[in-house]
């Protein structure tokens, strides 16, 4: 049923339809409004679930690896320095593969601080081995939020469902909440094989030597691979279940003759297909919207940009020292490709600088003049500092 | 720097002690915040000759907004868990210098009671000569009102609502000052925005003690305590003046002094003013049980500290910020 | 400012969306006032789109907020640059060099102020309407909150939803009496400023 909610609102709902039993809370903003939310539900009696207000994000990490170790689902959130602090255990989780679903409410990492939008946080932890998916809308964030369950608890993954912080989790927009019964269908009552038990006792994370770490490992990276068409079968289920169309790896827009195209993580997209439509003298665009960051979908990737001569991979993030993160992964998936577009990489929107409708012709221009060979900051303007700085 | 030159510039400063403004107006918290006036208290007293190690809250947000600051005295932010970690090494850096300057922690309930707890205990173990501050508004004001180990039984935060089911915050405050007392360190203190000159006193005398040394400072925010700026005085007067929130001196964990009860008060006259406890105010069996446990709470501090004076005292929670002439509240 | 112009313009044809922006201080109401006003556009069938932006969450600190309203899905998620009317929850805002930049020609501003509409309209340059939106909030609610006063009155000035999408909406947060004494507030706001005046033919919309 449709409803007009701030997107917060609608993940704490979501999350709440997933009928986890343990959530793990602790506040920074961005995120903040979700667990408020999810707190306002369990003092109410709406959701049943044991709702932990733990002291650090280090410790809401570790009390949602613990809950499901003991067999129950669970859910956490946070953003930033929080994902930053959790670190450790968001290696230790995956390594030790703990299904389990978290939002990563996307915001710039300090030093500097700053509590604005970008996706610093979550490429951060890209090598944690958690899967990775990207919403552009707050609809896509519930619907993803419902598939991530089903792809943590059928490939024993964690995933991330990283949503944009204030540009979409205070965003007011129109969600189509589905109900409880579609949930239901979508998620079957958890089970982990390996939860611990004193009738059939485990022990999990134990010391792995030299012997044996480099196939354990493995198995862990092919996991993600194999998770690429879980991916794509969960967007199916729960397309079906819910009516509505979901993306699975990526999603593309922008007309077919298109030779140049642009590849973005999360809302910008939305943004750049409101500007597609106005900016008519800009050549043709395709507009991949990449939804799958961890496991990276190099092969549908690949045949998304069929007949590009150039890809533009505007990011959110910077490697300092380094260039652009997303772009360099996206060169290295057509290193060995024939006739693969030249890729022009520039960050945008670094600490919640707003990207406005001219993005897009400033971006053509930005391509034509080569300023993305190998890396730019496109909305860099140096005489905004101060003089003495 | 050489300490005995004429044109000594450290020992210039020094001279304006107690005048010192280290931090300035022109900072943007809220009207009536009790954390603000704590902290210009703490700077003032401690004088020029400190660098600070701020946690991340609403401290450091409203008074560094890049370009400006409203720091006078030498500072910094880091992280919100590690106040107390990089003091810690402020500290070590300037013994090894062989420096006079003091360091100062600071942090709220939160980076003190919660995400900064370990760093905190580690750095009070090992008996580093800072004094940590920590300004209690007793829940995570800078992200939004969310609950912390420091906020009291009962209060409803937008972690810890009152509900159809919950009465606010099930569980009770921790008791920070007898924590960190039982590290054995010299001098740990709690105080209240209400008593200005109680601050300056226990952050100079501090200051005086070689060795970690402890101030916790009771601090209103009249938008997360949900009461009028500027009631804010007042209202951690009656924290005080109800036994909630005792003020207590502690020597390497041993009761050295308080701060008197003159004329105590029903735990009802300090709820009744917020909005954080008004569900305790419903005509209902739940309410009226929780401020039976709140008042049994504030029993306990009084007798366990012995907060009844049994005379008039000047040190007590009348004469602490009353000058005797006219019987004027000033402190 | 800019030229509205629905032949030429870059930005496309104004009557399939509106933009509005919001300004007000941290504590009165702004972000509340961008959500209400979305949610009575939803109430009557609008795709909408409403979102602060802030710097730290403090009391008094100027807050921005910004609504779009279409009869077509909203993708772009960038702040509001040419908002075809502003709503100005603190007249000290007024100073700020920022505040009218990118008001579209024709655009027009409703202040909670008890100064003159005249006096304003000539220091700003544009149309102004004034409503002492506090004061009102104050007498009629007791809490001097001014967002739902301006909201009415910015509805019956434009005549984009009706007053009923508005209580509607409020319905959802609140109930009771203090709904009830909404209702009057939003009839007394509504009342104090000229009906339609703002009213534009490409952006009536057909409630």
């Amino acid at each position: 049923m449709q409803h007009a909610l701030e997107g917060s609102q609608a993940l704490a709902r979501a999350v709440s339809l997933c009928r986890p039993q343990v959530i793990a809370a602790y506040p920074i903003t961005p995120q903040t409004h979700i667990v408020e939310n999810l707190s306002r539900l369990v003092a109410d009696g709406e959701l049943d679930c044991e709702l932990v207000s733990v002291e650090s994000e280090f410790s809401a990490a570790s009390v949602v690896l613990g809950a499901v170790a003991g067999g129950s689902r669970a859910y956490t959130a946070s953003s930033s320095q929080g994902i930053l602090l959790m670190a450790e255990v968001l290696f230790n989780i995956a390594g030790l593969r703990i299904p389990l679903v978290m939002t990563c409410a996307n915001r710039a990492l300090s030093g500097p601080l700053s509590i604005w939008n970008d996706q610093q946080d979550s490429m951060a932890v890209r090598d944690a081995g958690w899967v990775q998916l990207y919403c552009t809308s707050n609809q896509e964030a519930v619907d993803t939020t419902i598939q991530a369950y089903r792809i943590a608890e059928l490939c024993e993954l964690p995933v991330m469902v990283c949503v944009d912080g204030f540009t979409l989790t205070h965003t007011l927009e129109v969600i189509d909440l589905p109900e409880s019964e579609q949930v239901d269908r979508m998620l079957p009552e958890f089970r982990f094989e390996r939860a611990l038990d004193p009738l059939n006792p485990i022990s999990i994370g134990t010391l792995v030597s030299p012997d044996y770490f480099t196939e354990i490992r493995y198995s862990h990276h092919s996991a993600l691979l194999e998770a690429l068409p879980v991916i794509e079968q969960a967007a199916q289920e729960w397309q079906a279940i819910s009516g509505r169309e979901q993306p699975a790896l990526l999603r593309c827009s922008g007309p077919e003759q298109a030779r140049i195209g642009i590849l973005t993580l999360g809302s910008v997209a939305g943004t750049l297909e409101a500007a597609l439509e106005l900016y008519t003298d800009e050549p043709a665009t395709r507009l991949i919207a990449l939804r799958s960051f961890r496991p990276f979908p190099s092969a549908a990737l690949q045949v998304a940009c069929e007949g590009l001569t150039d890809l533009v991979v505007l990011e959110r993030a910077v490697c300092p020292g380094s260039g652009g993160i997303l772009g360099s992964e996206v060169r290295a998936a057509f290193s060995e490709v024939a006739d693969a577009p030249r890729v022009h990489n520039f960050s945008v929107g670094l600490g919640g600088r707003d990207v406005p409708l001219d993005i897009y012709p400033r971006l053509h221009a930005a391509l034509r003049n080569g300023d993305g060979l190998p890396y730019a900051i496109l909305d860099l303007e140096p005489e905004r500092l101060p003089a003495s700085a | 720097m050489n300490e005995t030159s004429d044109n000594n510039p450290l020992r210039e400063l020094r001279k304006l002690q107690p005048r010192f403004s280290g931090m300035e107006s022109g900072h943007r918290a809220c009207l009536g915040c009790g954390e603000a006036l704590a902290a210009r208290l703490v700077t003032e007293a401690a004088g020029p000759d400190v660098i600070y190690a701020n946690a991340t809250g609403c401290l450091e947000v409203f008074t560094t907004a890049w370009p400006e600051s409203a720091w006078r005295v030498a500072w910094m932010h880091s992280l919100f868990e590690n106040a107390a970690a990089i003091a810690a090494g402020m500290e070590a850096a300037l013994k090894r210098q062989g420096k006079a300057t003091r360091v100062i922690a600071m942090g709220g309930d939160g980076g003190t009671f919660d995400i900064g707890f370990q760093a905190l205990s580690g750095m009070l173990e090992r008996g580093h000569n800072v004094l940590y501050v920590c300004f209690d508004n007793e829940a995570y004001m800078n992200t939004g009102i969310q609950r912390s180990g420091s906020t009291p039984h009962a209060a409803a935060t937008t972690t810890s609502p009152a509900g159809k089911l919950r009465m606010g915050k099930r569980h009770l405050k921790k008791d920070i000052v007898t924590i960190v007392a039982a590290h054995h360190i010299p001098y740990a203190a709690t105080a209240s925005v209400a008593y200005p000159s109680d601050i300056r006193k226990k952050v100079r005398r501090a200051l005086a003690i070689d060795g970690p040394t402890f101030l916790h400072i009771h601090s209103p925010c009249p938008l997360g305590w949900g009461h009028d700026g500027s009631l804010s005085i007042e209202v951690a007067r009656l924290a005080v003046q109800t036994g909630l929130f005792p003020v207590i001196e502690l020597e390497r964990g041993g009761l050295a002094g308080v701060m008197p009860i003159r004329e105590l008060r029903p735990v009802t006259d300090y709820l009744a003013i917020q909005q954080r406890f008004r569900h305790l105010f419903a005509d209902n069996a739940r309410a009226r049980e929780e401020l039976e446990h709140l008042q049994a709470l504030a029993d306990h501090n009084i007798e366990f500290y012995q907060l009844r004076g049994t005379h008039p005292d000047t040190r007590d929670t009348e004469g602490a910020d009353t000058v005797t002439r006219g019987g004027m509240r000033w402190a | 400012m800019r030229q509205r112009d629905n032949k030429t313009s870059i930005l496309g044809n104004y009557s399939d969306m509106i933009e509005i922006r919001i300004h007000g201080r941290g504590g009165q109401g702004n972000v509340v006032a961008a959500y209400l006003l979305a949610t009575a556009a939803f109430e009557v069938g609008r795709h909408v789109q409403a979102f602060p932006n802030f710097g730290a969450e403090r009391r008094g600190a100027p807050v921005t907020a910004f609504v779009r309203i279409a009869d077509r899905p909203i993708r772009r998620r960038c702040q509001v640059q040419h908002p075809a009317w502003l709503i100005v929850q603190d007249e000290n805002l007024l100073h700020l060099p920022d505040i009218t930049t990118g008001l579209l020609d024709g655009g027009a501003i409703l202040v909670n102020s008890t100064r003159a509409d005249a006096e304003l309209s000539q220091e700003l340059g544009c149309p102004v309407v004034a409503l002492p939106a506090t004061r009102l909030a104050l007498d009629v609610l007791g809490r001097p909150v001014p967002n739902t006063a301006l909201l009415s009155a910015f509805l019956a000035l434009t005549g984009l939803l009706p007053q009923d999408a508005l209580i509607s909406a409020l319905g959802a947060r609140f109930r009771g009496e203090i709904l009830e004494r909404n209702r009057a507030l939003i009839e007394q706001a509504a009342a104090r400023v000229p009906a339609g005046a703002w009213q534009e033919p490409e952006h009536a919309a057909r409630a």
